[in-house]
């Protein structure tokens, strides 16, 4: 596999929250603004690629039977690096995502990543898969986000695109959060089918 | 009363999955037969409650009391990892029939962020220790209403025709909207 399918395959193909379905709760929670899906996504992917390129260095000098409690000491570690940093410069996004920056500690992509590319693989495509995998992940985010922000509130991004008052508040709120995932991953299935 | 309040938000208004999006993922996963919600559900609730307890103890006794609140995320998952383990060594000596209905639910559960987003929430929310176990305990159960409700419906879902894109979780995920929607008509009482 050269390095750009390496980096492209977590956009398309192996998309993780349209195609393989992981990390769906700070995809369903975060997502209520096009910027909040953007900041919790750029979160995952610095924690992705840390991690991904620590455990590609050390995985041969853990043991196996302690190999998923190493693991996650050292995803953990680089969430705390991500919550203090979040906290002291970006304040108000950090306030906005609230328990869901802790929780990328139990994201299911970044210990699924570590457990199946990044222990097994050198250190240069492990970052690569990890900036493929996070981007594509902050990507569906953003998308999700937008959508929701769209119909919710005619904005995108805080750019008014049509008056707030046709707006159908349903979308920003929680239901609309499952609801446009869903009807996301319908669309998705049905473009990969054609 | 404090603590009726807390019982009836953290069930319906603020409930766990439908609000929070917290559990999403045992949620979509487990929730294809009535039979394994509920069993996935009693073990959701014996780790959320047993761990709220112990990290609080730690969050009050040890990273407070020493001054090392920002190790909170990493204390927490260790704790939570360990205490699973533990449990399921203990059941499987003490009580195989339970072992035998909760077992393979048990090592799920590490992952699941639902425990830990409770455990990090009592400490946000600054509840005492009896507080923090009617949070949990009633967390738990709002988790368990969701599932059982989500999988109920789910059963009947795979009878109706859809259109191929729709089938499975797009379905499944337009499904829990509707019941997200349902649930935010409590969001007036308290």
């Amino acid at each position: 596999m050269t390095n750009l399918q390496n980096f492209s395959k977590g956009f398309f193909k192996e998309n993780a929250v349209f195609v393989l379905l992981l990390g769906m709760c700070p995809t369903l929670g975060v997502t209520s603004s096009a910027i909040n899906g953007l900041g919790m996504g750029l979160a995952t992917t610095f924690v992705l690629i840390m991690s991904n390129m620590v455990i590609s260095l050390v995985s041969n000098q853990i043991p196996d039977k302690v190999k998923i409690p190493s693991f996650i000491v050292i995803i953990a570690s680089f969430v705390t690096i991500v919550d203090l940093v979040m906290a002291g410069y970006v304040p108000a996004l950090h306030a906005q995502l609230g328990v869901f920056i802790p929780l990328i500690v139990v994201n299911c992509i970044v210990l699924g990543r570590a457990e199946a590319f990044a222990s097994k693989n050198k250190i240069l495509p492990s970052i690569i898969d990890g900036a493929g995998m996070g981007l594509g992940f902050a990507m569906a985010l953003t998308l999700l986000g937008s959508v929701r922000e769209l119909l919710g509130s005619g904005k995108v991004f805080g750019i008014t695109l049509f008056n707030e008052t046709y707006g159908m508040l349903i979308f920003v709120l929680a239901p609309g959060a499952f609801l446009a995932l869903g009807y996301l991953i319908a669309i998705i299935n049905r473009l990969r089918k054609a | 009363m404090e603590y009726i309040l807390i019982i009836i938000s953290a069930i319906f208004v603020n409930n766990v999955v439908l609000a929070q999006f917290l559990g999403i993922c045992p949620f979509l996963g487990v929730s294809k037969k009535i039979s394994t919600a509920v069993g996935m559900t009693g073990a959701v609730t014996f780790v959320m409650i047993l761990a709220t307890i112990v990290t609080y103890l730690i969050q009050k006794y040890v990273l407070d009391a020493f001054g090392i609140g920002f190790m909170q995320t990493i204390t927490f998952i260790l704790i939570i990892a360990a205490l699973v383990q533990l449990v399921e060594i203990i059941l499987k000596k003490v009580s195989p029939p339970l072992y035998q209905a909760l077992g393979v639910f048990l090592p799920l559960i590490t992952t699941n962020c639902a425990i830990l987003g409770v455990a990090i929430m009592t400490i946000q929310k600054d509840y005492d220790l009896l507080e923090a176990v009617v949070f949990s305990g009633s967390t738990a159960i709002g988790f368990g209403l969701a599932l059982v409700l989500f999988a109920g419906i789910r059963e009947h879902l795979d009878l109706i025709d859809l259109p191929k894109g729709m089938k499975g979780t797009p379905a499944a995920l337009v499904v829990a909207g509707l019941l997200a929607m349902a649930f935010m008509g409590f969001s007036g009482i308290v």
